[in-house]
């Protein structure tokens, strides 16, 4: 489904992603996890086309992709929820979710995206309630519901989510993630989850990756990174019960 | 949902109904005239303050589109014979195909290049105005521009040449109403707010902003043309930087992001040199202090204080105080 081989990318003169080779199959979630500044978001930005790569290729669907601009990857499918959510703040919920279908248009296409709204707003009754409301005023949660909401609307086949649950209370972030799982189950949407919070990722995630100054140090199914020493010391903060 | 061409249209006919009284209850016709360079200028803002409030572009060249076809029409009417449509066809041309020009490597970029190429290219067209003394006749200006005459009508009077301007700034403040609520203006909207974020909605930034660049100028060429076979007469001077300058305060200081308040800034700003002849020497100053005070009082412009006004209004009927007031744009 997706693939990247080989990839570097500088930023000026600083190396940020050394030779990184990761894949997602379809129907799959994987988690990227690392500290800060590892490279996780330029990767996702690399996918998507915000980034340009300074070698290597990135596949989907078995072409490359790594030249196309932003617009053109949301078109074949690849649809991004980024860091910070960025909701487009003085604009309403339903203008927001409509600007995710931005990619598809046409009289006959109305239809349609009325009908996924729709679906948006029954996964998230509370967006429908404020769908008037200027996306700036909605809580932190609702704001990630908006932006996953928005992503969706693009109809992707893969979604790449950037720290999904950065700053939400716990119960809250509890609730994203059981939606991105549902997502999988219910709509066959592949996921590539970049995250901070490693537990939670890897509790949701069939496999994982974890990148540490540009490179991928581990990988493997979740639950042998979660059993994983390294993992565990790293950023699991468990050191003692190791010992 | 109604079909695009009837959104806005009470709004837009309230307006023209506004612009068809307003001579009647002018003394003069020296007034007449201040309205319609009022209704030239407001041609500019509407279309800058699509580049500047909606798609958060500045461009500080915007008397030189204005200029382009200003000249290009003169040219082309006199000294190559050309009929007057033809020549206002070209004008207005000219300035969308530079803007083109310009934009296409300048857009691509992030950040403010285009304040800086606009600039450059204001300060290099001014200086071509002057110094192409054959072609365009130098700082002394243009003389013997024909009046515009269509179809068979010749708009001798300055009535029926206000008539023109209004109706033709009437259809540009619909078809700015109607881009604004479209797919298009919801695209400008975004990229204002986060560009990152538009184009992980899968806008393309780059192309809109050209888009929307070029079609500025394209009104700006209008404006342009309107003006030169009004005054029969063009010169450099009034093409120069301040004049750019002049414009983007205009947009500014009715409200950025308000098709209403691009408009009323730029009757405003034509009119309030001309109230403050009587004032003589200390006019200048008098200005200044003005501007001042309408940043200081009314931050978000005209626009954005007449929005106040009227929600105070709401209030005091409802006789409560309600929570906080919707967000999002006005106009």
């Amino acid at each position: 489904m997706l693939a990247l081989e080989n990839v570097d990318i500088f930023h000026g003169r600083i190396h940020a992603v050394r030779r990184v080779s990761l894949h997602v199959d379809p129907g799959e979630i994987v988690a990227l996890i690392g500290a800060n500044g590892a490279g996780k978001t330029t990767l996702l930005g690399a996918i998507s086309g915000l980034v340009r790569v300074g070698g290597g290729r990135i596949l989907h669907k078995g072409d490359a992709i790594q030249t196309l601009s932003p617009d053109a990857v949301v078109r074949r499918g690849i649809s991004q929820v980024p860091e910070r959510r960025l909701v487009f703040g003085p604009l309403s919920v339903e203008d927001n979710l409509l600007l995710g279908a931005y990619t598809r248009r046409g009289r006959a296409r109305k239809a349609d995206v009325a009908a996924d709204r729709e679906a948006v707003y029954d996964m998230f009754p509370v967006l429908r309630d404020r769908k008037k409301q200027a996306a700036g005023t909605l809580s932190g949660g609702e704001q990630q519901m908006l932006a996953i909401g928005r992503a969706l609307m693009a109809r992707p086949s893969a979604l790449l989510l950037d720290e999904p649950g950065m700053g939400l209370a716990p119960a809250v972030c509890k609730e994203i993630f059981r939606h991105i799982v549902k997502l999988r189950d219910e709509r066959g949407l592949t996921v590539l989850l970049v995250e901070q919070n490693a537990k939670s990722a890897l509790a949701v995630s069939d496999r994982g990756y974890v990148l540490e100054t540009g490179r991928i140090l581990l990988q493997g199914p979740s639950e042998e990174l979660l059993a994983n020493r390294d993992v565990q010391r790293a950023y699991l903060g468990r050191e003692r019960d190791a010992l | 949902m109604r079909p695009w061409y009837a959104r806005n249209l009470a709004k837009a006919a309230f307006f023209a109904t506004a612009l068809f009284l307003a001579p009647f209850f002018l003394p003069n016709e020296y007034y007449i005239n201040i309205l319609i360079l009022g209704g030239i200028n407001a041609l500019i803002a509407l279309g800058l303050n699509l580049l500047l409030g909606y798609a958060g572009q500045i461009s500080l060249g915007h008397a030189a589109f204005f200029g382009l076809a200003a000249y290009a029409t003169a040219v082309a009417t006199t000294r190559l014979g050309l009929p007057i449509p033809v020549g206002m066809g070209l004008g207005v041309s000219l300035s969308a195909l530079v803007a083109w020009l310009i934009g296409m490597p300048t857009l691509r970029l992030r950040g403010h290049y285009l304040a800086m190429a606009t600039l450059g290219f204001g300060i290099i067209v001014h200086i071509v105005m002057n110094e192409t003394v054959e072609v365009t006749g130098g700082p002394s200006g243009f003389v013997g521009i024909p009046r515009l005459a269509l179809l068979g009508f010749s708009f001798d009077s300055d009535r029926s040449y206000y008539y023109l301007v209004a109706a033709v700034l009437a259809l540009a403040a619909l078809f700015s109403l109607n881009l604004i609520d479209s797919r298009v203006g919801r695209a400008l909207r975004a990229i204002h707010t986060s560009e990152s974020a538009a184009q992980t909605a899968g806008v393309d930034i780059a192309g809109y902003k050209l888009f929307v660049f070029v079609l500025s100028a394209a009104f700006a060429g209008v404006a342009g043309v309107l003006y030169a076979h009004f005054l029969c007469f063009v010169a450099p001077s009034s093409f120069g930087f301040h004049f750019s300058v002049q414009l983007v305060v205009m947009v500014v200081l009715g409200g950025m992001a308000s098709v209403w308040g691009a408009m009323a800034g730029a009757f405003f700003l034509t009119a309030l040199p001309e109230a403050l002849r009587g004032f003589e020497e200390v006019d200048i100053l008098i200005y200044g202090a003005i501007l001042v005070a309408c940043v200081m009082y009314m931050p978000m412009g005209m626009a954005g204080a007449a929005a106040g006004v009227w929600r105070r209004i709401g209030r005091l009927r409802r006789g409560r105080v309600p929570g906080q007031g919707e967000g999002g744009h006005v106009g």
